[in-house]
C-alpha cells in the first residue's frame, strides 16, 4: 500500500494540506490553516487484522489450487462422518466422506470469486455513474440519482434469486445480481465524493487550464475519490461473501459439486445435532472473511476519510 | 532566467490591445453582481484589480475566462487578442481552447490549486498537450518542456520537482509550479487572483517578482487582483478599484494612490497607511462592513458606508475622466472641496 503517496480527498474539515505533507514543509511556508497534528497517519490495528483474515483467505485459494489433503469432490463410503482430529482427516468428513479441510480450502476460491465478481460488478458500473452524476446538468444527475435510489429500495437477495430464476442457478449470474444491488452504494458515495472534489480549487485550475469534463472527471475526480472506492470496495466484499452464502444455503448460489462454504452449511443442517461441526467448521470461515474484510475496509477508511481523524 | 523569453507563437501585432471589457453584467438568480463593468489592458501592461472581499474581483476574473456557474446571466462583451470572437455567451468548447493558451490564471491557494494524486511535471505536462493540437501530442517532449519551465520558475532539482507529489513541495514551491502551468502555452493574458496572500512575505516578493518577469518576457498582459496595495504598487502600473459590483476609479497606480478621488479608494488607502497610524496609533477604518449582494444601496453603491454622502448620492454619479481606464464616479470626489 503507497500510503503516503495516495493522498485523501481534499474534505472540508481536512484543510488545505494533506497531513502527510506537513512533514516535508519548512514552518515559514506552513500554511496558518494546516491542521495542528504533525504525525503521519499510521493505519490502525484493524487495518492489520483485517489484512491477516483476508491474507489468510487469499492463501488458503491459492494452496488448493497446487495441494489439497484428498479430492475434494471425492466421495469415500468407507470414511463418512468422521471426526475433527482423525489422522486422514485434520477436520473431519461430511455424511458422503468428503474431506471437510479440502472442501474449506477450495471453497475459499469460491468466496474470493464472488466477491471480486460482485465488487467487480458494483464498481466498474458504480464508480463512473457517480462521477457522470456528480458532474452532470442537474436535470440529467437528478433523475439518474433517482433511479439509483429505486435499485437501492430493491432486496438485493431478492434481486440475486429472481436471477437464478431466470439465468439458471450458478455462481456467476448471483454474483452479478449481487455486484448490481451494491452499485446504489458505489453511486451514492462516489458522487458525493465527487463532488467535493469538483468544488476544490484545482478543477477550476483544471478547468481554467482549458481541461475538458471527461479529462477532467478520468484525470482529476476519479484518483481523488479512489480512497473512498477502495473502502467501499472492501465493505461490498463482505457483503458479498455473506450474500453467497445464504444464496448458497437457500439453494441458488454455487451449484454442487463445486465446494462453497454457503453449501456446506445447507448439507450441514439435517446432521446438525448429531454432527455439529460440519455447520461450524464452514460457519467459521465465512464469520472470519466476513470479518476480515469489514476490517479491512474499517481500517482503510480510518486511512482515507478525513472526517474519522479526531475519533481516532 | 533568459529561458523566460520562450516566443512560440506570432502575436498578433496589428493592436497593443489585449483585452477589451465592455458593460460587463453579471447576475445570478436575483443578484445583480457586476454592473457595466468597463476596461481594458494593453499588451505589456500590467493592471490592479482591488477592492475590499465582495466587492466582484474574482468574478470578473472567473468571467474574463468564462468560468462563471452556468446559471450566470452575463451580458457585454469580453474580447481578447487572438480570438475572433466574443468570450460573452461563447460555447463551452471554444472557451475550453482559449483558457490556458490565450488567457492563463494563477489561483490564490497554491495548496489547493494542485491536483494531489498527480505528479507535478504531469500537471504541467497536462496543460501543454491540452493545447498542442492533434500533431503535437508528445508526451514525452511535453514532459521535457515541463521540466524546463518548472526549471524557469526557479525550482530547485526540476527534474526532481516534475516527479514529486504536490504535498512534498512547500507553498511557494507549489505556488511557483502553478505559475509554471499558467505560463507554459504563453498566453497573451494572464490573470492572478490574489496570489500572494496565502504565502509568507518572504516567499511572496519571490514570487510576485517571478510573476513579473514571466509576463515581461513574454509580452503578455497581467490582471492582478489583490487587496494588498502596496504589492499593487510594486507590479502594476494601472489600477482599477472595484467595489459593489462596480468599477468606481481607474488610472495609473501613482496618479491613484497619490491622489485618490473616489471616497472609497481615499478610505482603502487611509486604511493601509502606515505613517498616519503611527501617529495616532490605530489605522483609519471605512465604517461599516461590504454588504452582502443586492444589499448595495442604489445610486452610489458606496454611500450607505461614505462619510461625504448626501442626497444627490441616490442617484448613480456619471463617470468623470478623458476614459473608461482614467477616471472615477463619485458625486464628492476627493481633492475637489479647495477648487469649489
Amino acid at each position: 500500500m503507497s500510503a503516503d503517496l495516495t493522498p485523501r480527498p481534499a474534505g472540508p474539515l481536512d484543510g488545505p494540506t494533506p497531513a502527510t505533507a506537513e512533514a516535508t514543509l519548512p514552518p515559514d511556508e506552513m500554511p496558518p490553516t494546516a491542521s495542528p497534528s504533525g504525525a503521519r497517519r499510521r493505519p490502525g490495528a484493524s487495518f492489520f487484522v483485517g489484512l491477516g483474515l483476508v491474507g489468510l483467505v487469499v492463501l488458503m485459494a491459492l494452496v488448493s489450487f497446487v495441494w489439497t489433503p484428498h479430492d475434494p469432490t471425492f466421495v469415500d463410503a468407507s470414511a463418512r462422518l468422521r471426526p475433527i482430529g482423525d489422522p486422514d482427516y485434520p477436520l473431519g468428513t461430511d455424511k458422503l466422506g468428503r474431506d471437510v479441510l479440502s472442501q474449506i480450502l477450495v471453497g475459499a476460491r469460491t468466496t474470493l470469486f464472488v466477491g471480486l465478481v460482485a465488487v467487480g460488478v458494483a464498481g466498474l458500473v458504480g464508480v463512473p455513474l457517480g462521477i457522470v452524476a456528480a458532474m452532470a446538468p442537474r436535470r440529467a444527475g437528478e433523475p439518474l440519482m433517482r433511479g439509483i435510489d429505486l435499485l437501492l429500495a430493491f432486496p438485493a437477495l431478492l434481486l440475486a434469486i429472481m436471477f437464478s430464476a431466470v439465468y439458471g442457478g450458478s455462481t456467476l449470474v448471483a454474483m452479478v445480481a449481487i455486484g448490481i444491488a451494491s452499485v446504489p452504494s458505489f453511486v451514492r458515495l462516489v458522487r458525493s465524493g465527487s463532488l467535493q472534489v469538483l468544488s476544490t480549487e484545482y478543477v477550476l485550475a483544471a478547468r481554467a487550464a482549458g481541461r475538458g469534463p471527461w479529462a477532467i472527471g478520468v484525470h482529476h475526480v476519479l484518483p481523488n475519490v479512489s480512497g473512498l472506492v477502495i473502502v467501499q470496495a472492501s465493505v461490498s466484499f463482505a457483503i458479498a461473501v455473506l450474500a453467497e452464502a445464504a444464496l448458497s444455503f437457500l439453494g441458488f448460489g454455487t451449484p454442487p459439486p463445486t465446494p462453497s462454504w454457503g453449501r456446506m452449511l445447507q448439507e450441514s443442517q439435517e446432521l446438525l445435532f448429531a454432527a455439529p461441526r460440519l455447520a461450524i467448521v464452514p460457519g467459521i470461515a465465512i464469520a472470519l472473511a466476513v470479518l476480515g474484510f469489514n476490517l479491512l475496509g474499517d481500517g482503510l477508511r480510518d486511512h482515507y476519510d478525513p472526517r474519522m481523524e479526531d475519533r481516532r | 532566467m533568459s529561458v523566460l523569453a520562450a516566443e512560440t507563437r506570432p502575436k498578433d501585432a496589428s493592436t497593443s490591445r489585449v483585452l477589451d471589457v465592455q458593460g460587463l453584467d453579471v447576475r445570478l438568480g436575483r443578484f445583480h453582481l457586476l454592473h457595466d463593468v468597463t476596461f481594458s489592458i494593453d499588451r505589456g501592461e500590467r493592471v490592479g484589480l482591488i477592492g475590499e472581499s465582495g466587492s466582484g474581483k474574482s468574478l470578473t476574473s472567473l468571467a474574463l475566462l468564462g468560468l462563471l456557474p452556468d446559471d450566470a446571466h452575463v451580458s457585454g462583451s469580453i474580447r481578447l487578442a487572438g480570438v475572433g470572437h466574443d468570450l460573452v455567451g461563447a460555447r463551452e468548447r471554444d472557451l475550453a481552447a482559449i483558457r490556458g493558451r490565450d488567457v492563463a490564471m494563477v489561483f490564490q491557494e497554491p495548496m489547493t490549486a494542485l491536483n494531489p494524486t498527480m505528479r507535478v511535471g504531469d500537471q504541467v505536462a497536462e496543460v501543454i498537450t491540452i493545447h498542442a493540437g492533434r500533431g503535437g501530442r508528445d508526451k514525452r517532449a511535453a514532459r521535457a518542456r515541463a521540466v524546463e519551465l518548472l526549471d524557469q520558475v526557479g525550482l530547485p532539482d526540476p527534474g526532481d520537482a516534475a516527479r514529486a507529489y504536490p504535498h512534498q513541495l512547500s507553498g511557494g514551491q507549489r505556488q511557483r509550479v502553478v505559475v509554471a502551468i499558467a505560463l507554459a502555452n504563453d498566453p497573451s493574458l494572464l490573470v492572478c487572483d490574489e496570489p500572494t496572500t496565502a504565502l509568507d512575505v518572504t516567499v511572496q516578493a519571490r514570487v510576485l517578482d517571478l510573476i513579473v518577469r514571466g509576463v515581461s518576457a513574454r509580452d503578455a498582459a497581467l490582471l492582478f487582483i489583490t487587496h494588498d496595495l502596496s504589492v499593487v504598487a510594486t507590479v502594476c502600473e494601472r489600477v482599477l478599484v472595484m467595489y459593489g459590483g462596480r468599477v468606481v476609479e481607474a488610472g495609473p497606480v501613482t496618479e491613484v494612490f497619490r491622489r485618490p478621488r473616489h471616497r472609497y479608494t481615499q478610505g482603502l488607502l487611509a486604511a493601509s497607511d502606515l505613517d498616519s497610524a503611527a501617529a495616532g496609533g490605530r489605522l483609519p477604518t471605512i465604517r461599516g462592513t461590504v454588504p452582502s449582494a443586492g444589499t448595495f444601496p442604489d445610486g452610489c453603491v458606496f454611500r450607505s458606508r461614505c462619510d461625504h454622502a448626501t442626497e444627490v448620492c441616490a442617484t448613480e454619479p456619471a463617470w468623470a475622466g478623458p476614459d473608461p481606464g482614467n477616471g472615477f464616479a463619485c458625486h464628492h470626489p476627493a481633492g475637489a472641496e479647495r477648487a469649489s
